[in-house]
C-alpha cells in the first residue's frame, strides 16, 4: 500500500501495519529533510504531489517489488506540504521471511519511487531564494525569489 | 483541431501562471501538446526529462491524444 499525506509520518505506527507472523525480518528507509543541498543552506522543503497518479504508479512499483523479491508486506508513505529540517519526508517499510529480500525490496522501492512518482520538492534557502529540485535546467527562472 | 485540457504542476504551473487551461490545437501526440505549450511553461528541457500522463494514466510522449483528453505535464520529479 502507498499513501500520500500532509500528516507527519510516524514510523513506529507504520511498522506495526507490516506485522506478519511469517516475517523474520523488517527493513525500513526514512528520507529526512536535510539542511544543505549543493552548497545552499536549506531551511525547509515544500513537497507537491499529484496524488491520483502517484498512488497508481506507487502501487505498480510495490507489485513489481513483490514479484522480484517475494517479500511478505511492503508499505510506503510520502509527505506533501511544507516540511522542516529533520522531518521525515518518505518512509518505506518491508517485512519478509529473511533479511536479504527485505533489504533489496526496500532499496528497489525507494529508488523507483524517487524516479517515477509525480512528486516535486521546492527548496527554500536561507538567503530567501527557492528552487525546484531537478528543475534547474527546466527554465531560466528555476531559482526564483519566493 | 482538438480541444485538450492541459494541467501544469510544480515549476510548470508557476511558469504558466495557471493550474490548467483548455486549448484548441493541432496535436497528434502528447509530445505535440508539450511543444505547443513550451512558451507557457518555459521549459528548455527536452520532453524526455519530463513525464506526461493522459487522463490520469502515465503515458509516453508518442501516445496519441484525442479530442477531450486531459494532458498532465510533469516537470522532472524529485520525490523522496
Amino acid at each position: 500500500m502507498i499513501r500520500v499525506t500532509t500528516d507527519p509520518i510516524d514510523p513506529d505506527v507504520l511498522r506495526r501495519e507490516l506485522f506478519d507472523p511469517a516475517a523474520g525480518g523488517y527493513c525500513a528507509f526514512e528520507g529526512w529533510v536535510r539542511n544543505e543541498n549543493e552548497g545552499h543552506t536549506v531551511l525547509r522543503l515544500e513537497y507537491e504531489a499529484y496524488e491520483p497518479v502517484a498512488v497508481t504508479e506507487g502501487e505498480k512499483i510495490l507489485v513489481e517489488a513483490a514479484k522480484k523479491f517475494s517479500h511478505l508486506q511492503a508499505y510506503c508513505v510520502h509527505r506533501t506540504g511544507l516540511l522542516e529540517v529533520g522531518e521525515c519526508a518518505v518512509w518505506v517499510g518491508v517485512a519478509s521471511a529473511h533479511r536479504d529480500e527485505a533489504f533489496r525490496a526496500c532499496r528497489y522501492i525507494i529508488d523507483e519511487l524517487k524516479h517515477r512518482l509525480p512528486i516535486w520538492k521546492k527548496e527554500h534557502y536561507s538567503d530567501g531564494h527557492s528552487g525546484w529540485v531537478n528543475c534547474e535546467r527546466c527554465a531560466e527562472h528555476a531559482h526564483s525569489v519566493s | 483541431m482538438k480541444t485538450i485540457t492541459v494541467r501544469y504542476f510544480a515549476l510548470f504551473r508557476e511558469q504558466a501562471g495557471v493550474d490548467e487551461e483548455t486549448l484548441t490545437l493541432e496535436a497528434k501526440t502528447a509530445a505535440d501538446v508539450f511543444e505547443f505549450t513550451k512558451p507557457k511553461h518555459g521549459s528548455a528541457e527536452p520532453s524526455g526529462h519530463c513525464k506526461v500522463a493522459i487522463n490520469d494514466v502515465m503515458a509516453d510522449w508518442s501516445t496519441p491524444v484525442e479530442d477531450g483528453d486531459t494532458v498532465l505535464l510533469f516537470p522532472p520529479v524529485a520525490g523522496g
